[in-house]
């Protein structure tokens, strides 16, 4: 526009804002009116970039016709500029770069803010928040700042310097707050470095504690499984040479050795080594100072390398020796393992173990290392004891596994010989008794046939030979089943006193023969039935008797039974007691025979003794009955013995046994009558028994027979009213046969016999057992009915009730 | 050896053989005799018998009122039981006879005849403990209530039957019981058995 020879210059003076009156004095042609459109254009533009945030009012293009241009400019300074410039003044590249820094800057006070946030979020703990967004405020206002600054290097309109101003002011405020926040703000943050660095100090600490605790627990892991590798053999070398090994590995030792106490005790012996495999065998004096040092305390103490239980290589000199520590193994006896006083031991005798660190190598022993190996010393001490018990155990069991077998082998004999002879006396017993028997019989028989007197000798002889021999047999076989004691008595109830009598009926033939008279007395207190055994007591009675008749030429005998009480006169070493319901009976055998030498009354009992005198042939008996009858006699709880004044003067055979009384009043077959008195006695009641049929009146007949009663039978009705009279107690009327008839009797009886004193009671027999039948009875004036057929009992309740109460009802 | 002097002499008392001797060896020989003998025949018997009475039971021909009959045999009546055995077989024998009479013309029954002869028949039975002749009296008199001839006819045969059955039995008994008197040894009164001497010389002729 402007043309390039025009250079005008203007200079604005300003004395006052009020107005700013341009004169121009030249009168222009229209060109030069183009001229001042232009110079009043730059002049506004000056003012406009002068002013910067002003509102220019101008009239527009109001040409004075002075030429004068007035513009009118309101309330703002201005400066001198030199505006028209064709080109950006000097003043303008400041700005350019001002501009620039203005935009990094608030570039760069927005990135602070995101980069905070992106490093606050991405670590966990950030204590504080509040700063951070006041700070980050801070810092975004700053830059808001700077930003809302680029615009105002050009003109700018009212709400940019509005905005601007509004940025101002907060960030003024923020920054304010910010700083008075810093202020209790950085001295947290000093102390957090503070703390931080006292938790450093302390982590250090604690590794190290830490490693030094990982290191004992090592030693402790050692000690452990040094103590399992000891403990798991009971193998006392076993043990001693892991004992040495386990520590030198443990605690990387040169050299171990163990020196145990000689058999003498005077002298200590290199037993065990851990690097040499064949010790030498040398001794030291157990009473060196060093070691009764070691052995006065149970921990391990250092002595010196060159003590001589420390020398165990030839030392070469150029060696630096480790230092070497001993300890004692206590050696526990057998007896000497009490638990209550382990820590103070009662044994004197120790071994002792010697380890020797590596030389050349300056290490020296630590405390937990001596504790180690105390510790480790007692365990082998514990070990070597169980091992020694162990080893007492084995061998006792060892002993009684031989003495089992041979226990064994001697039980095994004993049985076999047992059964040898049970197979002998089984044998024995049917075997030969066979052939004795028939020998025997076929005798007998041969007896009986017609025979010459020479015959009929020699038959008696073989008969009186077998008999004897099986006697013999017998006799035997009874002993050895005594002897073993698998006789056993078989109990039953007998009658004691037909006992007696069958006795006497077997020997009296004899006796009479003899003529030797026997008597037998019982005592009147002597039960009558007992329980018992009567087959062997029958024997021992039947033994001594015999014995009495076979040795007596003459005299008398006499059997006596009584019932001994405990003053009678016993043999010293036994005492009578009754106890219960047994008692005990006794039995005297006296006879006026042969007589015994007192001396030999102890043998007689013996079996196989005979008593030889010259007044006396042998028997020829066994010698075993009284043997036997001894057995028994003893098997029933009784003694037996003989009395005899001497020889010539006859002799007494006593003997007690034990029997039982019986409950039961059991008849053995042959009943007396009357029969067992109830507490009413049947003995001659007077009853009349009427039944039609001849069989059932017989039964019943038997019935009260067998009761006691005397009895009269009447078989018809019209009998029964003629034959009855007040002596008959009871009448049995049977009122089985169908008809009223026979219930009728019954009336005509009541009417007979007005009195009712004199009247029999009436009983009905009937084979019916209602009701009715009852009632009709009852009816009918009967005193009772009874059920045929009858039982003995229930006949013998049902009378003994009627006579008590005269009358019966329940007899159904 | 024994003399001459002392040769035994038999002698017989009581049905028994006696041997004796001077010699005191005979008596061990008697009374070993004596006592082997008795402990064979009479257990033997004894044996026997209670068998015998046992099966007689087991097979029902008797029941309990036989044994009642039995308890009321003793010294003062030794042939109770016999005599009324006997009797009660008389009586059957009468009754069967007088009953098969009355049947015998099928048009002319006396029932009512029948009927009392059937009732005396079951007292009797009952009384002596004959159980199967009692239980076809029971049969019996079924029939005769129902006026049934036929009925009554078998009854009646089966009646004869039993009887005769039970007196053959019983007769066997009786001979029995007195064999084992003769043999010196006592009834069994119990069915445990009865044994009064050496037990263990057991006869072995026959092993």
């Amino acid at each position: 526009m402007l043309e390039p020879e025009l250079k005008l210059l203007y200079r604005i003076n300003a004395q006052s804002w009020k107005d700013i009156n341009v004169d121009v004095n030249h009168k222009v042609e229209s060109r030069l009116k183009l001229k001042f459109l232009e110079l009043e254009l730059k002049l506004l533009h000056c003012l406009l970039t002068f002013t910067k945030q002003n509102v220019i009012e101008f009239d527009p293009l109001h040409i004075n016709p002075n030429f004068s241009i007035s513009v009118t400019v309101s309330n703002h300074m201005m400066e001198v500029c030199n505006c028209i410039e064709p080109q950006w003044p000097a003043d303008e590249l400041l700005m350019k770069y001002q501009y620039i820094s203005d935009f990094f800057i608030a570039v760069a006070y927005f990135s602070i803010p995101l980069e905070l946030i992106y490093f606050v979020k991405k670590s966990a703990v950030f204590p504080y928040r509040w700063v951070l967004v006041q700070f980050g405020a801070f810092i975004v206002l700053c830059g808001a700042t700077h930003l809302i600054n680029l615009w105002t290097f050009t003109t700018h309109s009212r709400t940019v310097a509005l905005v601007m101003t509004t940025a101002k002011v907060l960030t003024a405020v923020v920054s304010c707050a910010t700083a008075l926040m810093l202020v209790h703000i950085i001295p947290d943050l000093l102390s957090v470095k503070t703390r931080e660095l006292f938790l450093k100090n302390k982590a250090a600490e604690l590794d190290r504690e830490m490693g030094l605790i990982r290191t004992q627990e090592e030693t402790g892991r050692h000690v452990r499984m040094l103590t399992h590798e000891i403990r798991s053999t009971l193998d006392r070398h076993t043990i001693l040479k892991t004992t040495l090994v386990e520590l030198g590995r443990t605690l990387a030792l040169e050299e171990c050795a163990l020196w145990m106490p000689t058999r003498t005790g005077l002298e200590l012996q290199l037993s065990y080594t851990l690097r040499q495999q064949h010790p030498v065998e040398y001794t030291v004096p157990i009473q060196l100072p060093v070691i009764n040092q070691v052995f006065g305390t149970s921990r391990a103490v250092k002595i010196s390398p060159n003590s001589p239980v420390a020398r165990l290589r030839p030392v070469s000199g150029k060696y630096l020796l480790g230092e070497v520590v001993a300890v004692r193994v206590p050696l526990l006896h057998l007896s000497n393992f009490q638990i209550n006083d382990w820590p103070e031991l009662s044994t004197k005798r120790y071994a002792l173990m010697v380890l020797m660190l590596p030389s050349d190598s300056a290490r020296q022993w630590h405390v937990h290392e001596l504790e180690l190996v105390e510790v480790v010393a007692d365990q082998v001490a514990v070990a070597l004891s169980h091992a020694a018990i162990l080893e007492e155990s084995m061998r006792a069991r060892d002993l009684l596994m031989e003495q089992n077998v041979a226990l064994d082998i001697a039980r095994r004999e004993a049985e076999t010989a047992i059964r040898a002879r049970n197979d002998f006396l089984a044998v024995m017993n049917h075997e030969m008794r066979t052939p004795m028997h028939a020998i025997i019989a076929l005798s007998s028989l041969l007896q009986e046939t017609e025979l010459t007197p020479e015959q009929r000798l020699m038959v008696e002889t073989v008969l009186k030979s077998s008999s004897l021999l099986a006697t013999l047999m017998n006799d035997v076989l009874d002993l050895s089943r005594l002897e073993d004691g698998s006789l056993q008595l078989e109990l039953g109830t007998f009658n004691l006193h037909t006992l007696f009598r069958e006795v006497l009926n077997l020997i009296k033939p004899i006796a009479v023969v003899k003529k030797l008279p026997i008597t037998l007395n019982l005592a009147p207190d002597l039960p009558e039935f007992v329980v018992g055994d009567e087959k062997r007591l029958m024997q021992i009675i039947l033994n001594i008797v015999g014995n009495a008749v076979k040795f007596s030429k003459q005299g008398s005998i006499s059997v006596t039974a009584l019932v001994t009480k405990s003053d009678n006169r016993a043999p010293p070493d036994f005492f009578v007691v009754p106890t219960g319901s047994h008692f005990y009976l006794r039995v005297k055998v006296k006879d006026l025979g042969a007589g015994i030498n007192p001396q030999d009354i102890p043998k007689l009992f013996t079996k196989f003794a005979q008593t030889q005198s010259l007044a006396t042939r042998s028997s020829g008996g066994s010698g075993l009955g009284l043997a036997i009858s001894k057995r028994f006699v003893n098997l029933m709880e009784g003694n037996i013995w003989i009395e005899s004044e001497g020889v010539g003067k006859g002799c007494t055979a006593i003997f007690d046994v034990k029997l039982a009384i019986s409950n039961e009043s059991k008849q053995s077959g042959i009943p007396k009558v009357p029969a067992n008195p109830q507490h009413v006695n049947f003995a001659g009641l007077k009853v009349l028994v009427m039944d039609e049929n001849g069989v059932s009146r017989m039964v019943t007949k038997g019935l009260l027979v067998h009761l006691g009663c005397e009895v009269t039978t009447v078989s018809s009705n019209e009998e029964c009213l003629r034959v009855v009279s007040h002596e008959h107690r009871v009448v049995f009327m049977d009122v089985c046969t169908p008809g009223v008839e026979n219930y009728q009797i019954a009336l005509r009886i009541h009417e007979k016999f007005t009195k009712r004193h004199q009247r029999p009671l009436l009983v009905a027999l009937t084979g019916n057992t209602d009701k009715s039948t009852k009632e009709k009875c009852m009816s009918f004036g009967l005193d009772g009915v009874l059920l045929k057929p009858v039982s003995l009992d229930n006949m013998r309740n049902v009378l003994s009730d009627l006579l008590e109460h005269r009358v019966l009802y329940e007899a159904m | 050896l024994m003399t001459a002097k002392s040769l035994a002499s038999k002698e017989t008392v009581n049905g028994r053989c006696w041997f004796y001797s001077d010699d005191d060896d005979g008596i061990s020989v008697y009374l070993n005799r004596e006592l082997h003998a008795m402990n064979t025949v009479v257990a033997q018997l004894q044996t026997q018998f209670q068998d015998y009475l046992v099966s007689l039971y087991q097979q029902g021909f008797l029941d309990n009122q036989f044994t009642e009959l039995r308890k009321l045999q003793d010294e003062g009546t030794p042939d109770f039981v016999a005599e009324v055995v006997s009797l009660f077989f008389d009586d059957c024998s009468k009754l069967i006879n007088s009953m098969s009479r009355s049947l015998e013309r099928p048009e002319n029954v006396d029932f009512k005849q029948v009927d009392s002869g059937v009732h005396q028949l079951k007292g009797s039975s009952s009384s002596v403990g004959a159980r199967r002749v009692k239980n076809v009296c029971i049969s019996f008199k079924e029939c005769c209530d129902v006026q049934n001839r036929e009925g009554c006819l078998r009854c009646l045969q089966q009646v004869d039957y039993e009887y005769k059955m039970l007196k053959t039995k019983l007769q066997d008994l009786f001979n029995l019981e007195k064999q084992i008197v003769q043999a010196g040894g006592a009834i069994p009164q119990h069915f445990p058995s009865y044994t009064i001497l050496r037990p263990d010389i057991r006869p072995c002729l026959d092993a």
